[in-house]
């Protein structure tokens, strides 16, 4: 396939319906893992964090979190899920090198969690997207494939395995497949991981960060010919590693998949891996034989039965839902929908939040994140929140402008000085000697030589051409690197021609 | 002096210890001399630690010196089946795939054991991963029966019953999956048991089947085992299938046992464990031993259990589907025998030789029964429908206890067969099961004891009870035991040849 072939966007949904499912993985915060006492500390040197349990050792025998498990029942509950009263874990059988046992203990029939939903809302429009099950799992170790030019197994000379993470709690949130979402179906699919993203960080159970990998998102795309009833062959994408690419991978997968369709291709049921850096995705295992995963009741666990007064208890314990918040927050704010909406898709709510809590106006706390910062994120292809700057170092710098130390050209080049790492706003003014020059004696030697180099401006302004004062505070704010505060500079030069 | 310290029961000898009139050093010696002096003809052991044993018998003697109080073993020499993992003490469960595999921790029975003074000898050999009924299996060669060294031991726990059979040690450790405690313990003439499923923690025991395997106490008397059990068992919150309840008392309940007295005690013999495939010397031993019973006051009855007639079936699907997935780790990625990695094979060739190198035929033969009995098409039909006959197994025996306090049979259907004889015919093999499996699947209690011989060979009797009731199990065989005023073992040859 070329991708010369590409149909346009707009044709594709004039002639397909697509349908999405989102298959997303949350590594928990729990201190422990999920089988054993190890600790889940990230970066750790490898294999620093494993024990007989966690490395699959011969005797060894599984002691299920509880923490794990209350997480899990609590973004249930947050996804408006039921809760089992009865469940089990069961063996997903398949060889990896990564994988200790040779299975993971997983859930299958018999999920903690069961058909709930959540909304999302994409440009004044609400979705509800159906949950059809949360379950628990655990992680497997991570592969490391040395020798080859691309890190990854293919020319490799020999390959590494680090099981620190092999054994951390994972939750799976699996959705319904969603039909009808039209031209929509990329930004819901994006609106969603946003949302279930802050409905996880709002619970506190995990720091769902998705370029540290501890939220993962497995992207199914099919589409179906508009006016037709059965839907198409789906694939699923993996690695897709940040919102963005969330909405880039579905875009992408429905255009390939149409221009397929359109040359009277057939759709393969594969795995395909996305590429952050092309935005295009290649082709994985295929799914067509399907693995055989042998699943079974784990034996040595004991199966899970919540005492519906825990639930109860754990449904007490939910925060506000981010939507209801930001409803409230909204209106605290004083934004229209539209505005609300932007500020929630780009992930900034809790930023702006926190920034306004810190002491900036909501107007603006919102321009710097939903500007120049949201800007930058998007440049450096990482989330708002893992950009090296702080809610509370944004309303600084908005304080120094306020107290007019600062103006809001030096206040891009101090907020440029907080993100290469320099430092506070106010540590950066200092370093960079960035502060607002209005004293007026320093001042007063740069206007009297602008007038003297100016001498026709000078004397349009003396003929109460006051206006053309302008010119002369542009040549001020030139010779003074634009420190100068031009208010000042534009009284001294008033007060001197007129 | 030698010669007598190695007949003495586990009981004796740690009074004998306590009361100072012998070292635990003392018995040890005894003990690895007798191994030294037979285990080339009988091949109990896979290893012997005599420094590890006789350090730990130091540490009883010194801990004696000074005056602390001992255990009920302490200073009991006992042999560990290699299924048990030991710390810094090779554990290869019978297989060459974990050759040269030392644990870098204790099995939760290991613990329990060296906190309790027992002196660990060394390792019993066993039928690879526990699959087996003659120890054949073993990839470290057969192990023989002291009654007669051409015929098996039993299996998979056949070092451990040899090893006390052939006074190399007063107790043993077994695991019992389907029947590898009492069919052993059967065959040598000794006492067995299998504790409910949950009494004794598997956390350290190299899984066979996961929700069948259980650790247990072999001994030459009742007392002996019952007091080997009480060390052992106890809730392990390293093992979420370990019960939460109080050890049951089988030390007290041996001890009432062999008073001899089972008035009020009511007897069921089950009907469907007799018969096609039974050697009649079995059953008319068996049958003597009923009359002891009724003869001390036991109500004896027979009982029907219609579905104990597809246990073999259930559990030769039920058994190879956990061990497909139990045995997937052995892949030689961490652990264990490594082969082909010689830099061109790929990492799934590497694998496919190891386990073609490492696994015996047997474990071969289950892996891929389990394989395919789980397989998405075939699960229903196979482990499925295993699983609902394990369910209606244990009703058959929660009806039979509604009038009847344990269940009896022959725990084998023959005497020790030959070496070689079945080791062509996997279902000649398997159906040395048949009359242990039931108790298995329904995670009861069982217990095998001397029943007298046929043709100069021991007879076990089994007797079954409730979940949790193991004492019954002890309180009767007590009383067979007694019945028959001395150990059956004493009436063993010496080895000979």
């Amino acid at each position: 396939m070329t991708t010369s072939t590409l149909p346009t966007y707009d044709d594709v949904i004039a002639r397909y319906e697509p349908v999405i499912g989102l298959e997303t993985h949350v590594e928990l915060g729990t201190r422990t893992k999920m089988f054993c006492g190890c600790s889940t500390v990230f970066g750790a040197e490898p294999n620093t964090q494993v024990c007989p349990v966690c490395l699959g050792l011969p005797g060894s025998l599984p002691v299920a979190n509880k923490a794990a498990i209350e997480a899990t029942i609590r973004i249930g509950l947050a996804l408006n899920c039921s809760i089992a009263e009865w469940c089990r874990f069961a063996r997903k059988n398949y060889f990896y090198p990564d994988m200790p046992k040779n299975y993971q203990i997983s859930q299958y029939d018999e999920p903690l969690c069961v058909d709930g939903y959540l909304d999302v809302v994409v440009d004044g429009q609400e979705y509800r997207i159906g949950i059809e099950r949360v379950h628990l799992e655990e992680d497997t170790g991570k592969s490391l494939h040395v020798g080859g030019a691309t890190g990854r197994i293919h020319g490799a000379t020999h390959s590494l395995v680090d099981f620190n993470r092999a054994g951390i709690p994972l939750v799976e949130i699996v959705t319904k497949p969603v039909p009808g979402l039209g031209a929509k179906a990329p930004e819901v699919a994006k609106a969603y991981v946003t949302e279930l993203r802050n409905v996880i960080r709002g619970l506190g159970v995990s720091d769902v960060r998705m370029e540290q990998g501890s939220m993962r998102c497995d992207v199914n795309t099919s589409l179906m010919p508009r006016g037709g009833t059965e839907w198409g062959t789906r694939t699923e994408t993996k690695n897709v590693n940040s919102l963005r690419s969330v909405e880039r991978a579905v875009r992408s997968e429905m255009l390939r998949q149409a221009s397929v369709l359109d040359t009277g291709g057939r759709i393969i049921q594969e795995t395909r891996h996305f590429h952050e850096d092309t935005g295009v995705s290649t082709s994985g295992r295929s799914k067509e034989e399907a693995t055989d995963y042998r699943y079974f009741p784990e034996p040595d666990l004991a199966p899970l039965a919540p005492d519906p007064a825990w639930v109860e208890e754990l449904r007490a314990t939910l925060p506000e839902p981010p939507s209801v918040r930001r409803r409230r927050l909204q209106d605290a704010w004083g934004l229209t929908d539209h505005d609300m909406d932007s500020i929630a898709n780009a992930g900034a709510v809790e930023l702006i939040e926190a920034t306004i809590e810190a002491g900036a106006s909501s107007e603006t706390a919102r321009k710097w994140w939903l500007g120049v910062l949201a800007r930058r994120a998007n440049e450096t292809g990482v989330e708002l929140d893992a950009l090296p700057v702080t809610p509370a170092q944004v309303a600084a710098l908005q304080a120094l402008v306020d107290a007019g130390r600062i103006n809001d050209k030096l206040a891009r080049q101090v907020l440029e000085g907080v993100l290469a790492g320099e430092g506070d706003p106010e540590t950066v003014v200092a370093a960079r000697g960035l502060e607002v020059v209005s004293d007026t004696g320093a001042l007063g030697a740069a206007v009297d030589e602008a007038i003297a180099a100016n001498p026709d401006v000078a004397q349009k302004i003396r003929d109460g051409k006051v206006a053309a004062a302008g010119a002369l505070v542009g040549a001020v704010m030139k010779t003074t690197k634009g420190q100068a505060d031009a208010k000042t500079v534009r009284e001294l030069i008033l007060e001197r021609l007129t | 002096m030698s010669a007598e310290l190695i007949r003495l029961t586990a009981a004796d000898t740690a009074a004998k210890i306590a009361a100072g009139e012998v070292t635990a050093v003392e018995v040890a010696h005894a003990h690895l001399d007798r191994i030294a002096a037979v285990d080339e003809r009988v091949h109990s052991f896979l290893q012997v630690d005599a420094d590890g044993a006789l350090a730990a018998a130091e540490a009883v003697d010194t801990a004696r010196a000074s005056g602390e109080k001992l255990g009920p073993l302490a200073g009991v020499p006992l042999a560990l089946k290699d299924v048990v993992v030991t710390k810094g003490l090779e554990t290869t469960s019978g297989s060459k795939i974990l050759k040269g595999w030392i644990p870098p921790y204790d099995a939760t029975i290991t613990t329990k054991m060296r906190d309790a003074g027992i002196v660990i000898l060394g390792k019993t050999n066993m039928d690879e991963f526990a699959m087996g009924s003659s120890t054949e299996n073993s990839a470290y060669g057969a192990t023989h029966n002291p009654w007669d060294l051409d015929r098996t031991p039993g299996g998979s726990s056949g070092g451990s019953s040899a090893a006390v059979a052939a006074f190399e040690a007063p107790l043993s450790i077994g695991t019992d999956t389907g029947g590898s405690i009492r069919q052993p313990a059967a065959v040598t003439g000794i006492v067995g048991h299998k504790p409910t499923y949950g009494a004794v923690s598997r956390r350290g025991l190299i899984a066979f089947s996961s929700s069948l395997d259980q650790a247990g106490p072999f001994g030459r008397t009742v007392l002996d085992a019952a007091l080997l059990h009480e060390v052992i068992a106890g809730h392990d919150p390293g093992d979420s299938t370990s019960l939460n309840v109080p050890v049951s008392q089988v030390v007290a309940a041996a001890r009432e046992g062999a008073q001899g007295d089972l008035g009020g005690l009511t007897v069921g013999v089950v009907r469907e464990l007799g018969g096609e495939g039974y050697e009649p010397g079995v059953e008319a031993a068996a049958r003597e031993t009923y009359a002891r019973l009724e003869q001390m006051g036991a109500k004896v009855v027979e009982v029907s259990c219609p579905n104990f007639t597809y246990a073999l079936a259930a559990y030769y699907l039920i058994a190879p589907s956990e061990c497909s997935s139990n045995l997937a780790r052995f892949d030689s990625v961490r652990y264990g025998l490594r082969v082909g990695d010689d830099g061109v094979n790929s990492l799934e060739d590497v694998m496919s030789l190891t386990r073609e190198a490492g696994f015996g035929a047997e474990v071969k033969r289950r892996i891929m029964i389990g394989t395919y009995a789980l397989s998405s098409g075939y699960y229903d039909a196979y482990y499925g429908q295993a699983q609902k006959v394990r369910t209606l197994i244990s009703r058959d025996f929660a009806a039979a206890f509604e009038t009847c306090d344990v269940l009896v049979s022959p725990a084998t259907p023959t005497v020790a067969f030959r070496l070689g004889e079945r080791v062509d015919d996997p279902m000649a093999m398997y159906a040395a099961d048949l009359c242990t499996l039931p108790a298995s699947l329904a995670g009861l209690p069982a217990i095998s004891v001397p029943a007298g011989l046929s043709e100069g060979l021991p007879v076990g009797l089994q007797i079954m009870a409730p979940a949790l009731a193991d004492d019954r199990c002890y309180r009767v065989a007590a009383a067979v035991e007694a019945s028959f005023g001395h150990p059956l073992i004493d009436d063993a040859p010496e080895l000979h040849r």
